[in-house]
């Protein structure tokens, strides 16, 4: 029987339909304003089958799918499993928090750390920098780019990041440089978040900003050790709520 | 128009605001409180006393005064309540624990200063707390450097402050400070009183306060049962009552309800299905009517079953000698009894570890919840130690204030947080 697993996120609503441990179908969609109608919509061409809701919107869909829910943190644990059985800290970092969770084989989580109340080092964030730069997202996170004007974003606040960006354009700093000072300080703040639950020989970085090579490769050198990237980071948590008891 | 209007307008409070501020104390009451399912009957008597908080007790009080007895206020457990007592004084809390006045309390103090000291500056500012109208003298205490500042602007406004120098560490010459400043208040209370604090009336008075710490600690051994015979809502209410209510009316109540918990954890009727993980609170205070943590958990289906907190385990935690040869015997007596106290304002402050590891035991807890209001330097800073020292022990950290703007990410993090204890237990 395939097991639906739905992570509703601040920016996407990602879904997984599992059967027989192996994935059968992933879709993904922005969650817009009207969440729930977004989850009718992906949930409309999939098989029947128990669903799992995960993300800040589980609850909002809970009734309405009369499905279970399980918090972001254990769906990211199993699904992190899902991807390399070997992984013991798990790295998320989405749309608009970020979570650092130690899980031990079995996948149970043993510790974790999410950010504070505001996004800042988050997808979001990072979006939100690209398009100060007027960058498209693939741009700004090319592994490509160098510090050459050897320029610090000091502010962890989405705002004060932005017009300290907006005064560096102005002292005639290079685009590349900033962008790579941005995704600096965005790696500092998952490393920290990362160092407080114990960093594991194997480190799985998960969600969206996995997809970012610059950030990917800044916070593997901050942590000193390759990440462990899964082929569809963004759908770990979808996967893990599908696979989740 | 309620019979009290006359009342509060006398004591100066603004009408208007002090109305919907208890509609929305009533309404938060309905929503927490009395949703919640198989409550002792016992309760009753607390349900009234929030729902007559600022009307019956506040009476009382302006009555007891017209008759001479003094109202003092206080912030912190390590005011002793004896020696209020045995002057005839009148012994009520003041702390705050609803966001009330921020914009007229950030006049006077920084933005980044915690909940609690915003909002009994709030609560005066705004003209909505009738305990800080019926006092007649208002002690702090040198617990953090918030207060402290806080308190030199709060005597600006009141006239009324007489502050305790607390000292930091627990020395000689510490604990040499502290017998000093505990005699100070006694020549201040009686002073204000013109009451004579003998040792007849010292030893009434820590018979009282003995008595009602006595009915605490039995309400909190009560809740090593599984299941737990009462929610953890119910008992931190219980807690926070006890700062303003009759001591003798309060103890004779919650020995009442304990005689009814006694029979439930006989017969295993619990608040919460056996097996339901059960946490402990841990850190800063919550005053009334902060229920916001404990509202969040056990909404989760966890079951809060102690506070290791002043509102809580701090605040009885310890009795005081009631034999004692003479006033100054007395007086050294209370002065140790409440330097037992394991505040973080103190360095080092290893008895907390050690309190805390014991609660944990006793009352047979899954995991521990560090509870520090934003700000808080001193529980903050303690709460790595504290997760250092359990080790592996689940273990969540929280930080946040009076306002619910994060009760989302918080609830995501309390369900992980119960998902891993369950887990766990497996």
């Amino acid at each position: 029987m395939p097991h639906i697993g739905l992570d509703i996120g601040s920016r996407n609503i990602k879904l997984a339909v599992m059967e027989a441990g192996k994935i059968a179908t992933l879709k993904k969609e922005e969650s817009g304003f009207d969440p729930l109608e977004r989850c009718r919509n992906l949930l409309a061409s999939c098989p029947v089958g128990p669903i799992t809701a995960t993300g800040y919107g589980r609850h909002l869909v809970e009734k309405t799918f009369s499905c279970g829910t399980v918090s972001e943190i254990s769906a990211f644990a199993r699904g992190a499993l899902f991807f390399d059985p070997s992984v013991r800290t798990v790295i998320d970092v989405g749309g608009q928090d970020s979570k650092a969770i130690r899980v031990d084989g079995a996948g149970r989580v043993m510790a974790f750390e999410m950010n504070d109340k505001c996004a800042a080092g988050t997808g979001k964030f990072l979006e939100i920098m690209a398009r100060a730069l007027e960058m498209t997202i693939d741009e700004f996170g090319d592994r490509g780019h160098r510090n050459e004007s050897r320029v610090r974003i000091s502010s962890l606040c989405t705002v004060f990041a932005e017009s300290e960006v907006i005064s560096l354009i102005g002292r005639g700093a290079d685009r590349r440089s900033i962008a790579y000072a941005l995704h600096e300080m965005a790696a500092e703040r998952a490393s920290s978040l990362v160092s407080r639950v114990g960093v594991a020989p194997t480190v799985m970085l998960a969600g969206g900003c996995a997809r970012n090579p610059l950030f990917t490769a800044l916070l593997a050198e901050k942590l000193a050790r390759p990440l462990v990237v899964g082929e569809f980071p963004e759908f770990a948590g979808a996967i893990g709520a599908a696979l989740v008891e | 128009m309620s019979n009290y209007d006359q009342m509060w307008k006398e004591l100066g409070l603004d009408l208007p605001n002090h109305e919907g501020l208890l509609k929305f104390l009533g309404e938060a009451y309905q929503g927490i409180y009395l949703t919640q399912k198989n409550r002792p009957a016992g309760m009753g008597y607390f349900d009234f006393v929030i729902s007559e908080v600022h009307g019956l007790r506040i009476k009382e009080i302006v009555d007891a005064r017209k008759a001479g007895k003094k109202g003092i206020g206080t912030f912190c457990v390590y005011v002793p309540e004896e020696l209020v007592l045995a002057a005839n004084g009148i012994y009520i809390g003041l702390c705050a624990g609803a966001e009330v006045g921020t914009p007229q309390a950030e006049q006077y103090l920084p933005r980044n200063t915690c909940a609690l000291i915003k909002a009994f500056f709030g609560f005066k500012l705004a003209n909505l707390c009738p305990y800080g109208e019926v006092t007649d003298l208002i002690v702090g205490e040198t617990t953090c450097d918030g207060k402290k500042k806080a308190y030199e602007a709060f005597n600006d406004i009141t006239g009324k402050m007489h502050i305790m120098d607390l000292p930091n560490t627990k020395s000689a010459e510490g604990r040499k400070l502290w017998r000093a400043e505990v005699a100070r208040l006694k020549d201040k209370l009686e002073e204000l009183t013109g009451v004579k604090i003998t040792p007849e009336k010292l030893a009434e008075a820590m018979k009282i306060v003995n008595d009602k710490r006595r009915a605490l600690q039995r309400l909190a051994a009560l809740r090593a049962a599984d299941p737990t015979p009462i929610s953890g809502l119910d008992a931190l209410l219980i807690n926070q009552i006890a700062f303003y209510d009759d001591p003798i009316r309060f103890t004779d109540m919650l020995n009442k309800l304990c005689d009814e918990l006694d029979g439930r954890v006989k017969e295993k009727v619990g608040v919460v299905p056996a097996g339901a993980p059960r946490v402990l609170v841990s850190g800063s205070p919550m005053a009334i009517p902060n229920w916001k943590l404990h509202h969040l958990l056990e909404t989760s289906g966890a079951a809060v079953v102690g506070e290791e907190s002043c509102v809580g385990a701090r605040n009885y935690r310890a009795l005081t000698p009631e034999k004692f040869a003479g006033l100054d015997d007395a007086l050294d007596k209370i002065a140790e009894r409440y330097l037992t106290i394991d505040c973080a304002c103190f360095t080092p402050n290893d008895e907390r570890i050690e309190n805390i590891v014991k609660m944990r035991d006793e009352l047979k807890v899954d995991g521990i919840v560090h509870y520090a209001l934003q700000f808080c330097t001193l529980y903050t800073s303690e709460s790595f130690k504290v997760a250092k020292e359990l080790k592996e022990f689940p273990f969540l950290r929280v930080e946040t204030d009076y306002t619910m703007e994060d009760a989302g990410q918080l609830k995501t993090r309390i369900e992980a947080f119960l998902e891993m204890v369950r887990n766990r237990r497996k």
